[in-house]
Formats: C-alpha cells, sequence, structure tokens
C-alpha cells in the first residue's frame, strides 16, 4: 500500500487568511503532518505560494478540500513523495 | 462554534467595521437623545415625563431599526461585491469557502452592532426618566439627569476613540464633550429664537 508523505503544491490565495493561520488550519486538520508555506508572489487580491505537506499518511483529498474551504485554489502539484509499506517480505 | 465566527470575522475585517459602526451609530444616538431631552428642558413648557419617555423610546426603536436595517443592507452589498471581486481574481467559483460563509454572517454581526449600540446608549440616556417614573429617587430633575449622562456617554465614546487611534484619551474625550456642549448650545439657541 502506498501512502503519500510529502506534497509539494502551487496554490492560489486570497490575502485573507494570511498564511500563518492558512497553514494551522491545514495542520490542524490533519493528524501528525508539518505545514511550511512560501509566499512567491503577491497581486492586489491574491498571493501565489508553495505549500509544502509532509505526514505519514497525507490525504490529498483532506488537503484539497480544506485549501478550497480557505478560499484558495490548487493551481498545480508540482512534487510528491509516496512511500509504500507493503513491504518486503523474502 | 465561537472559534470558527471569530475566525470567519476576522477573514473580512468585521470586528474592525463592527468598532466603526459602534462609535458612529453610538454617537448618534447619544446626541439625539441629548437634543430631544434638551429640546423639552427649554420648551418652557411642562411637559409630562411620560411624554418625553415616549417620544426617546420612539427615537431610540427608529434609531435602532435604522441602524440595524442600513447597515445589514450596505454590509451584504459590500460584502458580496467584494466576494464577487474575489472569485475574479481567483478565477474559481466561491459559494462553498469561509469567504462565502463569512459574507453571509458579517453583516448580520455588523448591523446587530449598529442597531444595539445607540440602543443600549439611549436607554442608559433615558434611564433618569424611567426610574423617575418608577419612584426611584434621583439627586436631580430627571432631564438634567439625561443630559449629564449622556454628556459622560460622549465623553467615554469620546476616550474610546482616542483609544482606537492612539490620542491622549483626556483630549479624545475633551473633544466629543466640547461637540456635545456645542450642540445643546446650537439647540437652546434655536429655541430661544423660535419663542
Amino acid at each position: 500500500m502506498s501512502l503519500l508523505k510529502r506534497i509539494v503544491l502551487d496554490v492560489l490565495k486570497p490575502h485573507q487568511p494570511s498564511i500563518l493561520e492558512f497553514a494551522s488550519t491545514i495542520a490542524d486538520q490533519h493528524n501528525d503532518c508539518r505545514v511550511k508555506i512560501t509566499v512567491t508572489e503577491v497581486d492586489e487580491k491574491t498571493e501565489t505560494t508553495i505549500v509544502i505537506i509532509e505526514g505519514d499518511n497525507i490525504s490529498y483529498r483532506a488537503i484539497e478540500e480544506t485549501i478550497n474551504s480557505l478560499g484558495a485554489s490548487i493551481h498545480s502539484i508540482d512534487e510528491v513523495e509516496v512511500n509504500n509499506t507493503s513491504g518486503s517480505t523474502s | 462554534m465561537f472559534k470558527e465566527l471569530l475566525f470567519l470575522f476576522k477573514l473580512v475585517s468585521a470586528g474592525d467595521i463592527a468598532r466603526r459602526y459602534f462609535v458612529t451609530n453610538g454617537f448618534d444616538g447619544a446626541l439625539t437623545m441629548l437634543g430631544l431631552v434638551i429640546g423639552f428642558l427649554s420648551s418652557n413648557t411642562a411637559v409630562p415625563t411620560t411624554v418625553v419617555l415616549s417620544a426617546c423610546l420612539g427615537a431610540t426603536i427608529a434609531l435602532t431599526v435604522s441602524g440595524m436595517v442600513s447597515a445589514y443592507i450596505s454590509e451584504a452589498a459590500e460584502r458580496k461585491k467584494e466576494l464577487r471581486e474575489l472569485e475574479q481574481a481567483l478565477a474559481k467559483n466561491m459559494d462553498e469557502s469561509a469567504h462565502a460563509k463569512a459574507a453571509k454572517l458579517a453583516p448580520i454581526f455588523i448591523a446587530a452592532v449598529n442597531g444595539l449600540s445607540p440602543l443600549f446608549i439611549s436607554l442608559l440616556i433615558i434611564s433618569p426618566l424611567w426610574l423617575s417614573l418608577s419612584g426611584f429617587s434621583i439627586p436631580l430633575l430627571p432631564l438634567q439627569m439625561s443630559i449629564i449622562i449622556a454628556f459622560v456617554i460622549l465623553f467615554f465614546l469620546g476616550i474610546f476613540i482616542g483609544n482606537i487611534s492612539g490620542h491622549f484619551w483626556l483630549w479624545s474625550g475633551l473633544r466629543t464633550l466640547l461637540i456635545a456642549i456645542i450642540t445643546a448650545g446650537i439647540i437652546i439657541g434655536v429655541e430661544k429664537l423660535m419663542q
């Protein structure tokens, strides 16, 4: 079974909530995950951010839902890291 | 629930807007009551306290309803406009987002503040009239007490404004008190001219 360990997203978000609240809301709703956000561009009403989420078993669907509920939209998935945990038995 | 509401209100700066409305309409309420009470006091006619109280209550209710309705209509329109602009900037439908929820809830909160601030302030100002009618003894005439309370409230509103702007509280309080005194002077002056 493959588990999503790390995902890097290109996210366009409104100025509010701030990236601090944005990151906290994502982290609050997903157990044992680490969220890092970098703002790469600031426009009049929006900001482009790179959101890096790391965890043991990240649910992409849940993250997408949270990001959408915060008024932001995922432009692209830039990087993923998936581990296979089925184990290799000899 | 409360945490979510706080988050939503912060999203659209509802707290700042409500604070502004509280001061604006509170000031409105206080000056309206001051004007009414001074008008009755300087009319040189012995108007029964019940009549004064009825007139003041009528004005209070009108201020409350007007405050609620006007704030709701204007804020709901503003929030909708902001949401549409945000949708255009993000090129997505935001009906399911926190911003859409905030756009619905914030006008209700702001309208409540805008309506309730003149209600509470006006009720405080006319409380001596009600106390006098209920048989409580007060140190001055009910109308005089109401005027003093109005001045005190306007002074405190000034202090509140001073705290927001970072100005010296006493100067800010004295400034609103001066506005109240000038208003009272104009009312008395006009009344004298009419008599």
